[in-house]
């Protein structure tokens, strides 16, 4: 209480409104009383015979209401401070270094993607550097990826595609089945899971052609829980529930990490770890998210990259001036479904295992997250989105001091996908733009400026 | 014979579900054009909201009718869920209207996330077994070959159903809330020029939403008999589907849809597989925005350059 009595303080120095103020907080916090009365006041927990008892959370009820009226005071007071004339900023003409300033990010930054496994290896060796390489390196990777290859489809082609997990899960099952009945190798599989991704992206883009908006995202969304769904009933094939197992591993281009004669380790002298399987797949990952990184910026400078932005900025503008809106939009589905067919090879080549599990709407929406959380149609903004968002879940899932001041039960893990959810709602309120808002333009006249993504009109098409 | 009018009346009884949901997505897409996507999260939380009420009432409190537990757990489950959406709908999405055309869907999307983790943190993950109620059953054809039931909480649904429908026809028809709430649907700009508070009728519009969905989540818990904290998203995209298929923006339509899907899932399931009764839901989705995008009963919508 003495906390909420220094605000009343300080608030009184501010002077006129402060009553209105605390009444504003008061409100706030009698609203999250009436949210939280039932759901979060009481606990319904079942006893052995499934009979249901409630379990009273008083405490925690309270100290909700106290953080809202604290939060929502602090918020009024914030914004009632007094306001400082700042000289109106007038639009400085941006300095040349910035821009080789963003060249250099870009280049400093895959120095440090390129040394990052040797790094940490040297800094915390074999047995310290695994989790970070596989459990930060990798996984980011592969969502960078995937941003990326989604970004085609919503940040340029402006088409929003809610069911992207599906071509993930089409390739992914693709190097599962293809590896386990028919013996054939990463190298093989991986250009073919992309084919047969990009085929049935065409597929399900058909149909949707003349959707626009909402509506588009909603059909790919069902296209998505479709496949999914498939998935999980055609047991004879995919194994249902049960998934496919026992996926042959990576190998180093056909010398097999293993601790045999023959093996990686043995081949090259090396003392046999399995840190070596993990920093090749780090590789790995990188080289294709690179890829994806590639033909995407080349692609935006030739004639289809240019028809997938005027696609997005205008639809019946596009036509009239002769542009095929079918083509460009089925090119911009496939290509996105391309490159997540390869992600889902590579991740059923990392986890040696695939089930319906993996492939969930959410996993969609966290795809489609980072697109838009870093910038529809920015490269950089992706990949920053990414290191965000799934090395903040993962730093939550190691937090283990937490524990210490709520109690053993209390895991972090759980409060990820809540976390995220929120995240998700007010980077909307606060930033739709995203964290990078402004954009490359792929053609100029004499002076290449960067746009603001305010001009720039996402999911219009 | 005996079969399909048993299914006839499971499919009405869980179409009548799917219909008080659908109207919370018609109405707000008639309003604001946006897909309320954590709508379906909202109905899924009212149903907890009605259980804890239920046990409050029982367990603590000491009720014993059953019929009066039933009506408290109605309302307050209406209230608190009408209080939810209000409050969601003040912060992920007022203060986005004006931003770009995803940006509602995102933030729903973020809210639908953060609703169903919400409930999974503070409920816990495990099902929840609803106490029993309303357990007695109607036999039909007594002594038939196939024994055709009626439950009574399929005739307290339906009857439910029916009263709520007429008072939110009455509302929408006859009030001067249900007028604004139409005049805003029609044009958002007119209307606010007329004197009518915009954004208070989104407000309105969200509440009754909530509340129908409350309803459904009450007679969701009652008849299924178990809730947990993932029961959104499914029943959400059916009765999202529901609103398709009648029609998006058309109230009737949302209810005609809810019956229809209620009875395609029933009978698809009694008559070709249970497996793939999710993928007819999503491919009757697909096929009608596809093929029929104002669906059985909305208004075309215009193309405009």
């Amino acid at each position: 209480m003495t906390v909420e009595a220094q605000k009343l303080a300080t608030a009184g120095a501010v002077g006129a409104g402060t009553a209105t103020m605390v009444k504003d907080a008061f409100l706030a916090a009698l609203l999250t009383f009436g949210l939280c009365f039932p759901v979060v006041l009481f606990h319904a927990e079942s006893d052995n015979d499934g009979n249901l008892y409630l379990i009273p959370r008083p405490l925690l009820v309270a100290i909700m209401c106290g953080l809202v009226f604290v939060g929502r005071l602090s918020v009024s007071l914030y914004q009632a401070r007094p306001k400082v004339d700042r000289p109106t900023v007038v639009a400085a003409p941006k300095p040349a270094s910035l821009r080789y300033l963003n060249r250099y990010i870009s280049l400093v930054g895959l120095v440090f993607l390129f040394a990052f496994p040797i790094v940490t290896l040297w800094w915390l060796g074999p047995a310290g550097s695994l989790k970070w390489i596989n459990n930060y390196g990798v996984q980011i990777l592969i969502y960078v990826m995937l941003g990326w290859g989604l970004n085609i489809v919503v940040g340029l082609a402006g088409l929003l595609d809610l069911g992207y997990v599906a071509f993930y899960a089409v390739g992914a099952y693709s190097y599962a089945l293809l590896a386990t009945t028919f013996g054939l190798s990463f190298w093989i599989c991986l250009p073919l899971a992309g084919i047969l991704s990009a085929f049935w992206g065409i597929i399900l883009g058909f149909p949707v052609l003349r959707l626009r908006g909402d509506y588009l995202a909603i059909v790919t969304l069902a296209f998505g829980e479709i496949i999914r769904m498939i998935l999980i009933n055609w047991v004879p094939v995919t194994g249902g529930y049960a998934g496919i197992a026992s996926i042959p591993k990576v190998t180093f281009f056909g010398i097999p990490f293993a601790d045999a004669p023959g093996g990686f380790a043995d081949t090259f002298g090396l003392e046999y770890s399995p840190i070596h399987r993990t920093i090749f797949l780090f590789y790995l990952i990188l080289c294709l998210a690179l890829l994806t990184n590639f033909v995407t910026m080349r692609l935006r400078r030739l004639p289809i990259g240019r028809a997938w932005e005027a696609l997005r900025e205008d639809e019946i503008a596009c036509r009239s001036l002769g542009i095929n809106t079918r083509n460009t939009k089925l090119t911009a589905f496939a290509l996105g479904a391309l490159f997540g067919g390869f992600a889902g090879s590579f991740f059923s080549v990392r986890q040696g295992f695939v089930s319906p599990e993996s492939f969930t709407f959410i996993e969609s929406a966290t795809i489609l997250a980072i697109v838009v959380l870093g910038g529809m149609g920015s490269q950089i903004g992706v990949a920053l989105a990414a290191v965000v968002m799934i090395g903040g879940t993962e730093i939550l899932r190691e937090m283990e001091w937490t524990k210490q001041i709520f109690g053993a039960e209390f895991d972090p893990a759980q409060y990820r996908m809540l976390i995220f959810g929120m995240g998700m709602v007010i980077m909307m309120v606060l930033r739709p733009r995203g964290l990078v808002s402004t954009r490359e333009p792929s053609i100029f006249l004499k002076e290449k400026k960067a746009v603001s993504g305010d001009l720039v009109k996402e999911g219009h098409g | 014979m005996a079969n399909f009018l048993q299914q006839l009346i499971n499919g009405l009884t869980l179409g009548s579900i799917y219909g008080l949901i659908a109207i919370g997505y018609t109405m707000v897409f008639g309003i604001i054009g946006m897909v309320n996507f954590a709508h379906g999260d909202v109905f899924m939380l009212s149903a907890f909201i009605a259980l804890i009420v239920f046990l409050i009432l029982t367990k603590i409190l000491g009720v014993t009718s059953l019929a009066l537990a039933f009506v408290v757990v109605l309302i307050a489950g209406m209230t608190l869920t009408s209080l939810w959406n209000w409050t969601i709908e003040r912060l992920a999405y007022r203060p986005l209207r004006g931003s770009f055309r995803l940006a509602p869907l995102i933030s729903a999307i973020g809210m639908s996330i953060f609703l169903s983790n919400f409930v999974q943190v503070v409920q816990g993950p495990r099902n929840k077994p609803v106490p029993p109620m309303f357990n007695d059953i109607v036999h039909l054809n007594p002594g038939g070959a196939y024994d055709v039931t009626l439950q009574y909480k399929q005739i307290v649904i339906v009857v439910v159903t029916i009263l709520l429908l007429a008072g939110f026809w009455w509302l929408v028809q006859r009030t001067a809330l249900g007028r604004a709430q139409r005049a805003c649907e029609q044009d958002r700009k007119m209307a606010a020029l007329l004197g009518i508070d915009v954004d208070r009728t989104i407000s309105i519009t969200f509440v009754i939403g909530a509340a129908l969905a409350a309803v459904a989540g009450v007679l969701y818990m009652m008849y299924y008999g178990v809730v947990n904290f993932a029961d959104g998203f499914l029943p959400g995209v059916k009765a999202f589907t529901a609103a398709v298929l009648g029609g998006v923006g058309s109230l009737p339509g949302a209810v005609l849809g809810g019956l229809l899907i209620g009875l395609i899932e029933v009978m698809w399931s009694s008559y070709f597989s249970t497996d793939y009764k999710d993928v007819a839901a999503f491919s009757i989705l697909a096929i009608t925005l596809i093929f029929m995008p104002s669906g059985i009963l909305g208004r075309p919508e215009i193309e405009k350059v």
